[in-house]
């Protein structure tokens, strides 16, 4: 147990740049989740956490304790890949205790540590199998296994569900969530999946090229989006986006008038998230639509803002199960609350009040 | 339906045809050993006496026994000893310097490490062959003649299997070198704990592939063993051949080429077993 400190971390292969500095402070027994999409730089964050990657600027503290150069076994952490690496050649309780053989522990403890991790984790019965003779989801058990094992201060993953199916990637999500809070261990998740980053996070780190666009809890990032990148990354369907101007305190998209913002008139980016589209007759937005994604609980529907440039929006329509038939355009609504702003040059959040 | 049936047939009739041929492919080339079989068998004047005898006559343990602990220059036995000695240390030498050198070539940024995997790689070009006189200056000047460590050490560096097990080790996930580092293994725990297992059929391969290349030596054997106790079988089986007007003890000779046979087919026999059932088994 432990806390981790990051003070503006850089990254360099050579002349690319890959990290610009990223800061964040991690309280013990928290869960942090680094969202993004690849290539942003995210695994490579982690690895430096790890001690896989040098450090090319800034300082990493665990415990207080500056670790930069320090190899991962002396950082006291533990990491679960993103293809697991499981020794092949090994049983699943050899892969389990091979961190506590080298540590130079009697057999009698690795046996007993192994033990009680495999019967946290139901892997008592495939205790010697071999890693090729498991399931997906049974070797994800194993590389946690040999996570918890050893016992460390801070759990680092690597994308860990990214190779299941997606039934099993919601129950290990939940598995993963409650191991972490049963030890109380803190965790660093990398994960390009947004569901992931809102399900499991204390916080996430929502990073775009090599910096970190927000860094807060989901819900902070969901409803007060600090960059236009935010914004789209978190939230499923992705964030409706308009070119729009303010004038006279009032925001325009073309002519139809959105709501209103107590900003200096301009253009804007403005954000409306596909939920936050309410159907009502007497609604400003009149969309044009184009096809129909019906998901059960709810539907996408997917068209054109009746505008004279015909921007492209996409609503969600709660417990509406059919929109056949509806051809003619439909009419929204949208509550102040849920209007974003957004500068179209920083494309930072432009606050209304 | 009919045409299935057709094509069933003719399938049929494809495999009693390549079986054929491959039947008729084994005698034509068991013949010639069939032959040295038989005629490790009778006795000489049954040999000169046209036409060859073509079935096993009774002699077979005179003749093994003769080979065996008399010989002609040196008794068989210690021949047999001597190729052993040194096709499994070329074997196994080999194996332990191509699996060391692949690793520090793979898994080590060291400066000159792509100069040196090219120089090790040159070297595949020149065969024993061609730097045999200049060996043999080195050998001798070490005063290793007459030695099994002559014999040896200047075969013992292989360009072949070091490129293999290059070739293989950079099919070892990255990661898993990164879980080792994690676990806290130091590098050479790494290559013992996990290179080395996870290498065992590719090892097992070439220990079957160099262990005849050691077997077969002919040449160089031939140049530095002056002493008729230090000859290996192949190179001893020619010098039992007479020379000028001696008679040759044919039976005796071909008992020892039977002999020479024996543990390179031994080898492949047990060895290819482990082989398959390292492919199998595969565990990537």
């Amino acid at each position: 147990m432990a806390t981790v400190s990051l003070k503006n971390i850089k990254k360099s292969f050579g002349a690319v740049d890959v990290i610009h500095g990223i800061s964040v402070d991690i309280a013990d027994g928290e869960f942090i989740v680094i969202v993004g999409p690849s290539g942003c730089g995210k695994s490579t964050l982690l690895r430096m956490v790890a001690g896989l990657e040098t450090v090319t600027a800034g300082d990493i503290l665990i415990a207080d304790q500056r670790v930069n150069e320090k190899e991962p076994m002396e950082r006291d952490i533990a990491m679960v890949f993103q293809n697991y690496a499981l020794y092949p050649h090994m049983s699943v309780r050899e892969n389990m205790g091979y961190g506590l053989k080298i540590a130079g522990l009697s057999k009698a403890l690795i046996h007993s540590k192994v033990e009680d991790a495999a019967k946290l984790l139901q892997l008592t019965e495939l205790l010697d199998r071999r890693p090729r003779q498991l399931s997906g989801g049974q070797r994800q058990r194993v590389a946690m296994g040999r996570a918890i094992v050893r016992e460390p201060s801070v759990f680092l993953f690597d994308e860990p569900l990214s190779n299941l199916d997606a039934k099993l990637r919601v129950q290990m999500r939940l598995e993963i969530r409650e191991l972490q809070q049963t030890f109380g261990v803190t965790s660093l998740y990398v994960t390009h999946d947004q569901v992931e980053a809102m399900t499991m996070a204390d916080r996430m780190i929502v990073m775009n090229d090599g910096v970190a666009e927000q860094i807060g809890t989901p819900l902070e990032v969901y409803e007060r989006p600090q960059t236009l990148f935010a914004a789209q990354f978190i939230g499923s369907p992705a964030m409706n986006v308009f070119d729009a101007h303010i004038k006279d305190k009032v925001v325009y998209v073309d002519v139809v008038k959105i709501g209103a913002a107590r900003l200096p008139d301009g253009p804007v980016k403005l954000g409306i998230r596909p939920e936050h589209l309410v159907p009502d007759t007497e609604g400003s937005i009149s969309i044009e639509m184009r096809m129909s994604e019906p998901l059960g609980a709810n539907t996408l529907l997917h068209g054109r803002l009746q505008a004279p440039d015909d921007q492209p929006v996409t609503a969600s329509l709660n417990g509406v199960h059919n929109l056949e038939g509806v051809q003619a355009p439909m009419r929204f609504s949208v509550a102040a609350d849920n209007i974003h702003l957004f500068d179209p040059v920083s494309l930072k959040r432009l606050e209304d009040d | 339906m009919a045409q299935s049936h057709g094509m069933v047939e003719r399938r049929g009739a494809g495999l009693w045809l390549s079986h054929v041929i491959m039947i008729c492919g084994v005698l034509l080339v068991f013949f010639p050993i069939w032959l040295a079989f038989v005629a490790s068998t009778v006795t000489q004047p049954e040999i000169v006496r046209p036409p060859m005898p073509l079935l096993p006559g009774e002699h077979f343990w005179e003749n093994y026994k003769a080979a065996l602990f008399a010989g002609v220059n040196v008794p068989v036995l210690q021949m047999l000893f001597n190729s052993l000695v040194m096709a499994l240390g070329i074997a196994v030498g080999k194996i332990v310097i191509s699996l060391l050198s692949a690793f520090a070539i793979v898994y080590f940024r060291f400066p000159g490490r792509t100069t040196f995997f090219w120089m090790i790689f040159i070297t595949l070009m020149l065969p024993v062959e061609v730097r045999i006189v200049p060996t043999f200056e080195v050998v001798a000047g070490f005063g290793m003649l007459n030695s099994y460590a002559g014999l040896i050490f200047p075969l013992i560096a292989s360009a072949t299997a070091t490129f293999l097990f290059r070739q293989f080790f950079l099919t070892i996930p990255d990661e898993l070198a990164e879980a080792a580092r994690v676990d806290g293994a130091k590098p050479m725990r790494f290559f013992i704990d996990i290179v080395v297992p996870m290498s065992r059929t590719n090892i097992a391969a070439l220990f079957v592939i160099l262990f005849i290349y050691g077997w077969n030596q002919y040449l160089w054997p031939l140049l530095i063993t002056t002493d008729p106790s230090m000859n290996t079988i192949v190179m001893g089986l020619n010098q039992m051949f007479p020379s000028g007007d001696d008679v040759a003890e044919w039976p005796v000779i071909m008992a020892t080429s039977i002999l020479a046979m024996v543990p390179p087919i031994f080898v492949v026999v047990s060895m290819q077993r482990l082989f398959v059932r390292g492919l199998v088994d595969s565990e990537k």
